[in-house]
C-alpha cells in the first residue's frame, strides 16, 4: 500500500496551540484553500453529569445555550449569525458538551465572540426554556415512533444497565418535563468550565489571529470548581444472548441492533478492531455481513456493522433494516458470520483491502475544515499525538490478520449479545 | 466553486464537464443520466430507482461484488441516487486511481448483465427500503400531498415506486429501460479533481468514445403541470404523538427567471436552504418569518421550506411540526397571512440582502468537498447546463422586492394549493 501524498495532514509543525491559564487548549490549523472556517469545541457538561430522576438535562442545558444571553437577546443572537450565513449549535454527548460553528473567515471573531458569550453568559430566558422543552418533548414523541431510535434505546439499556450509558442522552418526556430551570442554572454553573475545555478552527486564518481572539474571548473565565461525573464502573460485558423487542404500531419494517462491548479508544485492540470491523461490517457493500444478509440473501437494505470508542469503553454495533419475517433468519446469518470472524484470521486478501481502503479514505476525511478540525480533536482528547495522522499509513499498515483475530476474540462471540429491534412483531419484553 | 468548467462532447453525444482543483490529492468522477421518476409510466413506477441498484449487480467484466472491491480497496466511496429527472452514480477516490472509476462507469453504461436471480434479490431489497420509507410519516404525508399537486404528470409519483409495481416489474422491464435511456447522448460526465485536463480528456475520449448510442424505443412524452388547478386540504391518519403540516405550492421549473425568486421567497419564510449535499453545512432559520411567527409564539416546534431544482415545475413545500394539541388550522392560517403580507409588499432590501449573503457563504462551505464541485456541474446540466451554477449568485443577486411580489403574488396563492395533514389515529380533536 502506497504511503500517503497528501499535501495538508495536520502535525505538529503545522497545529498552533495555545493553552490559557484557565486550562482552556485551543488549537488551530490553517487551510487556506478554502473560505471560510469551522469551529469545534468540548467541556465538561455531558449526560454522565444527569441526575437520574433528571435524565437529559445536561442535553437541555446545551441547546438552551443558543437561545440568548444575557448580553444578547435570542433575536439578537441569530439575527448576527444567520446575517452573516454563520451557524453556531451546542449539543451534547455522553462525556462532553459541545459546539461546532462555521463561519466565512471573514466572520471568524463572530464565532467567537458568539460561544465565548453563550458558555459563559447564557440567560436560560424561561420564556425560551418552556419553548424549548416543548421542542425536545416534540422530538421525544417522534423518538418514541422510530424505529431505528426505539432499537438503539434498547440496545443502549441492556447493555450499560444501571450505567448512565444506558440512558438516552435526550432524556425521557417525564424527566423533561420535571426539569426546571432551578435545575438548569445549578448543572451550567457546577458542570461547565474552561479548566479542560478543548477548541479547534481549521480554515482560512492564521495561528496567531486565533491566539488573540482566544485571549480576548476566553481568558477571561474563570475557572470554578467543576462537577465531575464519578467515575461509575462499566457493567460486565454480555455473557449470554438478551434479545429484546418494541412493538410499535403502524411500522413496515423492523430496524435491528445486535451488539457487544468493544475495545476504548487508545487500547491497543483499538486498531486491530478498527480494521476488523471493516472487513466484517463495511468494507464494499458493507463487508461479510452485507454479502451474506444483503447481497446473497436479499434481506435488507441496510445491514453493517459499526465500532464506537470513547476514553473508558466502546461498543460494537451490527445493525439492519428487515421485513419483519425475515428478523430471525437475518439474525441467524449474523451470528454465524460472527461465529466464523473469530474461528479463523481474515484472509490477506481481505486484510489488504481494507488497509488500503483506510489509507486511501484519509485524505478524503480531511479534505474539509470540519474533517481537520474534528481529526485534530481527536488526537489533543485522545492523546494521540499531533503526529498520529503523519503516522496513520504505519500505524495502518502494522497490524496483522493475528492480532485482529485476537482482538476480535476478547470482544466478538455469537452466543454473547444484546439483540434488540423495534417495529412490527410482538413485544419481547 | 465558480471557477469554469470545461464543456467537451464527444461525437457519441456523451458531454464531459472537468474543473481541475488541486489542493487535495483526490478526484471525483459522476455520471448523470437524464432519468428519474419523470420518465415513468403508471405500472411501472420505482423502475429507474430499480436500474440503479441494478447496475451494483455486475458486467462479465466487473462480476458483482468486483465493483465495490475495486473502488473500496483504494479508499474511495461510491454511491448512487434517483430523483425526479436524473439518476447519477459517483466514485471520488485518490487521484492516481481515476482509471478505476472510469473504467467501471464506461463498462457499467453498455454491458450490465441484469441477471434474473440478482433482480429477484433486489426485488426484495427494494420493497425492505420502501417499508423503511413507510416507517416514516413524512414518507406517507409527502407520497399523499404530492399525488393530490399533479393531476397527470410523473411526478404525482414517489421515486421507490409503488409497492404494487415493485411486486410486478420485470427483469426485462428493468432492462428495456436501461438500454433506453443510459446511453451516451443521455448522459452527462462531470469530473472534478487533481488531475491534467488535457490527459484526462484523452483517457475519458479512450474509454467512452465507443460505446453505441441506443435508445431505440420512443421515449415517454410529458406535459408540464403550470398550475395547481384547485385548492384542496387532504389528512392523512397514522401512528404517533405528533402532527405534520405540509402546504404545497407550484414552483416554477429551475430554468424559469422566477425560481430565482422563489430561492429567496423561502429564505425569507423560512430560512436559507442548504444548497451542498456534500461537506456543506445549513445555516439555521430562527430569524425567518415563519420561524417567529410559528415557533415564536408557539403554534409550532419548528418550521422548514423545500424547493427543488427540476425540469419541470415541481412544488414549494412549507412543512410544520406540532402536538396534537395545537390548531393544525391555525397554523395554516399563520402561514397563509404571512405570505400575505409579502404580497403586500412589506419586504425589505437588508432581507434580500441577508439572503444573498447566505447564499455566498453555502457556496464557500460547499467549495472545500471536490466531490460537491463535481456533483454541481452535472446536477446542473440535468434541469439547465453546467453554467446555471456558475450563474447562480449573480441571479440571486438581480432579485428585486418587485420581483419577489410578482412571484409571491404568481406562485404563492391560496386558492391553488394542497394542504396535507398528518394527524395521529386516536387524535381527534382537531
Amino acid at each position: 500500500m502506497d504511503s500517503l501524498k497528501m499535501k495538508n495532514i495536520p502535525g505538529p509543525d503545522t497545529i498552533s496551540t495555545l493553552t490559557l491559564e484557565n486550562g482552556a487548549t485551543v488549537l488551530s490549523f490553517s487551510n487556506l484553500n478554502s473560505r471560510s472556517i469551522y469551529m469545534i469545541g468540548i467541556l465538561n457538561g455531558g449526560g454522565v453529569l444527569d441526575p437520574s430522576a433528571k435524565t437529559g438535562l445536561a442535553h437541555f442545558t446545551a441547546n438552551l445555550l443558543s437561545r440568548g444571553t444575557k448580553n444578547l437577546s435570542f433575536s439578537d443572537f441569530h439575527s448576527q449569525l444567520e446575517s452573516a450565513g454563520a451557524n453556531l449549535v451546542f449539543s451534547c454527548g455522553s462525556q462532553h458538551a459541545w459546539f461546532r460553528g462555521k463561519a466565512l473567515a471573514e466572520d471568524v471573531e463572530l464565532l467567537f465572540r458568539l460561544s465565548s458569550d453563550s458558555l459563559q453568559n447564557p440567560s436560560f430566558n424561561q420564556e425560551y426554556i418552556g419553548r424549548l422543552r416543548n421542542q425536545l418533548i416534540a422530538g421525544l414523541t417522534i423518538r418514541d415512533q422510530d424505529t431505528s431510535e426505539m432499537a438503539s434505546l434498547l440496545l443502549d439499556r441492556h447493555l450499560f444497565p444501571d450505567h448512565p450509558y444506558g440512558q438516552p442522552i435526550d432524556g425521557y418526556i417525564e424527566t423533561i418535563q420535571s426539569i426546571t430551570r432551578s435545575d438548569i442554572v445549578q448543572f451550567h454553573n457546577q458542570a461547565y468550565s474552561p479548566a479542560d475545555m478543548i477548541i479547534v478552527i481549521a480554515g482560512a486564518v492564521d495561528g496567531q489571529e486565533i491566539r488573540d481572539l482566544s485571549e480576548e474571548y476566553f481568558s477571561t473565565w474563570k475557572v470554578d470548581t467543576a462537577a465531575q461525573s464519578k467515575s461509575q464502573l462499566i457493567p460486565p460485558p454480555p455473557a449470554n444472548i438478551t434479545r429484546k423487542h418494541k412493538f410499535i404500531e403502524g411500522k413496515s419494517q423492523v430496524d435491528l441492533l445486535m451488539g457487544c462491548f468493544g475495545p476504548f479508544r487508545t487500547s491497543p485492540d483499538y486498531m486491530p478492531v478498527f480494521i476488523g470491523n471493516n472487513i466484517l461490517g463495511q468494507f464494499g457493500l458493507m463487508g461479510r455481513i452485507g454479502k451474506v444478509v444483503r447481497s446473497e440473501s436479499g434481506l435488507a437494505y441496510y445491514v453493517s456493522s459499526s465500532v464506537s470508542a470513547w476514553s473508558d469503553v466502546g461498543t460494537w454495533n451490527f445493525s439492519a433494516g428487515l421485513n419483519p419475517e425475515n428478523v430471525g433468519k437475518a439474525i441467524d446469518l449474523i451470528r454465524e458470520e460472527i461465529k466464523q470472524f473469530v474461528k479463523s484470521p481474515v484472509t490477506d486478501q481481505e486484510l489488504d483491502n481494507s488497509k488500503s481502503l483506510l489509507i486511501g479514505r484519509m485524505p478524503i476525511s480531511l479534505e474539509s475544515n470540519a474533517g481537520l478540525a474534528n481529526a485534530i480533536l481527536s488526537m489533543q482528547r485522545f492523546e494521540l499525538g499531533f503526529d498520529y495522522y503523519q503516522k496513520y499509513t504505519g500505524l495502518i499498515n502494522s497490524i496483522t490478520a493475528k492480532q485482529i483475530l485476537t482482538a476480535s476474540q476478547r470482544y466478538l462471540h455469537p452466543d454473547h449479545l444484546v439483540i434488540t429491534s423495534a417495529g412490527p412483531g410482538e413485544e419481547i419484553k | 466553486m465558480n471557477s469554469l468548467a470545461n464543456r467537451h462532447i464527444l461525437k457519441n453525444g456523451l458531454t464531459i464537464l472537468t474543473k481541475e482543483i488541486h489542493h487535495a490529492p483526490l478526484i471525483s468522477h459522476w455520471i448523470w443520466y437524464r432519468v428519474g421518476s419523470r420518465n415513468e409510466i403508471s405500472g411501472k413506477t420505482g423502475v429507474s430507482h430499480w436500474v440503479e441498484h441494478m447496475q451494483y449487480k455486475g458486467t462479465p467484466k466487473y462480476p458483482v461484488n468486483v465493483l465495490d472491491t475495486a473502488i473500496s480497496k483504494v479508499g474511495g466511496y461510491w454511491n448512487a441516487m434517483t430523483h425526479l429527472d436524473w439518476t447519477t452514480y459517483y466514485e471520488t477516490l485518490p487521484a492516481d486511481k481515476v482509471s478505476i472509476a472510469i473504467n467501471l462507469e464506461a463498462d457499467r453504461m453498455v454491458n450490465s448483465i441484469f441477471d434474473q436471480k440478482e433482480t429477484e434479490l433486489e426485488r426484495t431489497v427494494i420493497i425492505s427500503e420502501r417499508e423503511g420509507n413507510e416507517n416514516e410519516p413524512m414518507f406517507r404525508l409527502s407520497e399523499a400531498t404530492r399525488s393530490a399537486a399533479f393531476d397527470q404528470h410523473p411526478y404525482a409519483q414517489q421515486i421507490i415506486g409503488e409497492m404494487r409495481d415493485l411486486r410486478t416489474i420485470s427483469r426485462d422491464d428493468l432492462y428495456n429501460h436501461y438500454q433506453q435511456y443510459y446511453t451516451p447522448g443521455n448522459a452527462v460526465l462531470a469530473i472534478a479533481g487533481d488531475f491534467n485536463t488535457d490527459d484526462l480528456i484523452k483517457e475519458l475520449t479512450q474509454k467512452y468514445a465507443d460505446i453505441p448510442v441506443r435508445g431505440v424505443s420512443p421515449k415517454i412524452s410529458v406535459t408540464p403541470e403550470n398550475d395547481i388547478s384547485r385548492s384542496d386540504q387532504i389528512t392523512v391518519k397514522g401512528h404517533g404523538d405528533t402532527v405534520y403540516v405540509q402546504i404545497s405550492y407550484r414552483a416554477p421549473k429551475a430554468t424559469d427567471d422566477d425560481f430565482f425568486a422563489l430561492i429567496v421567497l423561502d429564505s425569507l419564510l423560512t430560512g436559507p436552504a442548504s444548497l451542498s449535499m456534500f461537506g456543506g453545512g445549513s445555516i439555521s432559520n430562527k430569524t425567518s418569518r415563519l420561524y417567529k411567527r410559528l415557533v415564536e409564539n408557539d403554534l409550532s416546534v419548528n418550521i422548514s421550506g423545500g424547493l427543488q431544482a427540476t425540469i419541470d415545475p415541481f412544488l414549494y413545500d412549507i412543512l410544520a411540526l406540532t402536538s396534537p394539541e395545537k390548531d393544525a388550522q391555525l397554523i395554516i392560517k399563520s402561514i397563509t397571512e404571512e405570505i400575505d403580507r409579502i404580497q403586500n409588499n412589506s419586504v425589505s432590501q437588508a432581507e434580500i440582502n441577508r439572503a444573498i449573503k447566505q447564499a455566498k457563504a453555502s457556496f464557500a462551505y460547499g467549495s472545500e468537498s471536490i466531490t460537491n464541485q463535481a456533483f454541481w456541474m452535472g446536477y446542473s446540466s440535468m434541469f439547465a447546463d453546467h453554467t446555471w451554477f456558475n450563474t447562480f449568485i449573480g441571479n440571486l443577486e438581480k432579485i428585486t422586492k418587485n420581483r419577489i411580489l410578482s412571484a409571491a403574488q404568481k406562485y404563492l396563492d391560496p386558492n391553488h394549493r394542497i394542504i396535507g395533514i398528518y394527524r395521529p389515529s386516536q387524535k381527534e380533536n382537531d
